[in-house]
């Protein structure tokens, strides 16, 4: 299968390819910016999606990597869901992220899929969302008027749509560090190398025997990521022990509106999302 | 009409520059212009892993990528694997273990198995099936697959003669 034809430009700035996705827009083409291609090529073979241009960030450099800014680290958009899942600075101060890229698909699609493609493609049964939205990352988007960051909360707007408008490139992810924390990514597919038919991101911060802080990020149980909020609040201040925390994650699927497709109904969804909280959660902390 | 593009890309440690269409995909660019049919397609949507070869040394699935993407980079294909004639480690070992049948998944199964062990080079056997979960066989069972790379990563490949078999030897391994 051919895509259609296009034209190609491979800018090595981000000032350039912000000119060149202006210019492609003001010459009515309508253009494309490809990162890792693994989720836009698909769809362009299948001639789902036929771009006039394409414009390619594979050559940016500076896009790609982790820095430790004290706080929190920095990931750029371009970092390949390889490295996120073997980088060190991540599997210290962000375990949650790590364990979630090592669940992405499969190798070949982790050497080349990128980080900030997998956000800003916002595929709701994507691995890479809730836990991003768990932990409260902020994004930082270019476009033709400057920078400007935005709170993961307010990134994922619906259905494969997020704050990353025509002309914008999302270019790096700023995570808080939360060194210490126990975590887990519960994936629940049918076959390997399958998106999630549920997800669920979980990390504890625990004292002594006790559950002190949770945070909780659900995949595929809306349109967008979602916090289970009910669960986290059952959860703090809960005792270190299974029971409680059986009893925090029946509050799961509260608030969630999730799809019924050919993998499952939604109440089969709001039944997976209890029973994976528990596990993900009794995984997080070590039980 | 869009602008065909100029490239030289490494493939197999040969130079090659070629004018292309943005569209062609790097399978096809492989296969089409430079005849590295070793290479193949099997579903053409990402799944399978028959088309997978390395990129600057690791594994990537070249139906899903462009050939635009590969300028200036370094490619190796199945057909790059055997040197001086003598099949890769992990081509004889495919060989030995009998793990082919139709041997269509293989040049993407060797590919993969050799970035899995540039990556880790001794997995036990749920890391072999986990490294290879994207390439798929519709023969083996896999058993055979993931012997043949412990055999590799164990450095028990050449089993008892301890003599390697030639490209000429083997019709099978994928090289052909
Ligand atoms: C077989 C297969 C299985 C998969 N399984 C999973 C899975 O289990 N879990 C999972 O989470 N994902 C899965 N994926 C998707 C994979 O994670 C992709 O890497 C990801 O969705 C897109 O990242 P990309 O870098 O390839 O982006 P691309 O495909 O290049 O782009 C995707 C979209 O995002 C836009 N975009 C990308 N980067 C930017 C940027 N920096 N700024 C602005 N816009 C941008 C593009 O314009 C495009 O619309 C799978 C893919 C395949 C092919
Ligand atoms: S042909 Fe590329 S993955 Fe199947
Ligand atoms: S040997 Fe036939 S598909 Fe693997």
């Amino acid at each position: 299968m051919i895509p259609s034809a296009f034209d190609y430009a491979a800018p090595t700035t981000v000032e350039e390819a912000l000119g060149l996705l202006a210019a492609a827009d003001s010459a009515g083409d309508d253009v494309k910016v490809l990162a890792g291609g693994q989720s836009l090529l698909p769809v362009m073979k299948l001639r789902m999606a036929d771009p006039s241009m394409v414009v390619d960030l594979g050559r940016i450099t500076g896009l790609s990597g982790v820095t430790d800014d004290g706080d929190s680290l920095t990931i750029g958009a371009m970092t390949p869901h390889h490295v996120v899942a073997s980088d060190p600075l991540i599997a210290r101060h962000l375990p949650l992220l790590a364990k979630a890229a090592a669940t992405v698909a499969d190798p070949q699609v982790r050497h080349r899929g990128t980080f900030g493609g997998a956000l800003v493609h916002a595929d709701p049964a994507g691995d890479m969302p809730a836990p991003v939205l768990a932990m409260g990352a902020t994004l930082v988007i270019a476009g033709p008027n400057g920078e400007r960051s935005v709170d993961a909360a307010d990134f994922f707007q619906g259905y494969f749509t997020t704050a990353v408008r025509e002309g914008e490139i999302l270019t790096r992810i700023r995570v808080p560090k939360f060194t210490g924390w126990g975590a887990h990514y519960e994936k629940f597919t049918r076959v390997s190398q399958q998106w999630s038919i549920v997800g669920i991101a979980a990390m504890v911060r625990v004292e002594g025997g006790t559950i002190a802080e949770a945070r909780l990020g659900l995949t595929n149980m809306a349109s967008t990521p979602l916090r289970a909020t009910a669960v986290e609040q059952a959860l703090a201040g809960a005792a270190l022990t299974a029971e409680a925390i059986a009893a925090a994650c029946l509050h799961a699927a509260e608030g969630t509106e999730p799809a019924s497709d050919l993998n499952g109904d939604a109440e089969y969804r709001r039944h997976l999302a209890q029973v994976l909280a528990k596990r993900a959660v009794l995984a997080a902390a070590g039980l | 009409m869009a602008s065909s593009k100029t490239i030289t890309v490494e493939v197999d440690d040969v130079s090659y520059t070629d004018d292309v269409e943005p569209r062609l995909l790097l399978v096809q660019y492989l296969r089409e212009r430079l005849g590295k049919t070793g290479t193949l397609i099997g579903c053409d949507t990402t799944n399978c892993g028959a088309c997978t070869v390395h990129l600057d040394g690791v594994s990537v699935k070249s139906c899903t990528m462009l050939a635009v993407q590969a300028d200036g980079h370094k490619v190796t294909t199945i057909e790059g694997m055997a040197t001086d004639g003598l099949l890769a480690p992990l081509q004889e070992a495919f060989h030995q273990c009998h793990a082919l049948q139709c041997g269509f998944c293989t040049p993407g199964m060797i590919m993969q198995s050799a970035s899995l062990l540039t990556e880790n080079p001794h997995p036990n056997e749920q890391e072999i099936r986990d490294g290879l979960e994207g390439n798929l066989c519709r023969c083996t069972g896999y058993q055979n697959i993931v012997a043949a790379v412990k055999s590799v990563a164990d450095g028990t490949v050449y089993g008892d003669s301890g003599v390697s078999t030639t490209v000429d030897d083997a019709e099978t391994a994928g090289v052909s």
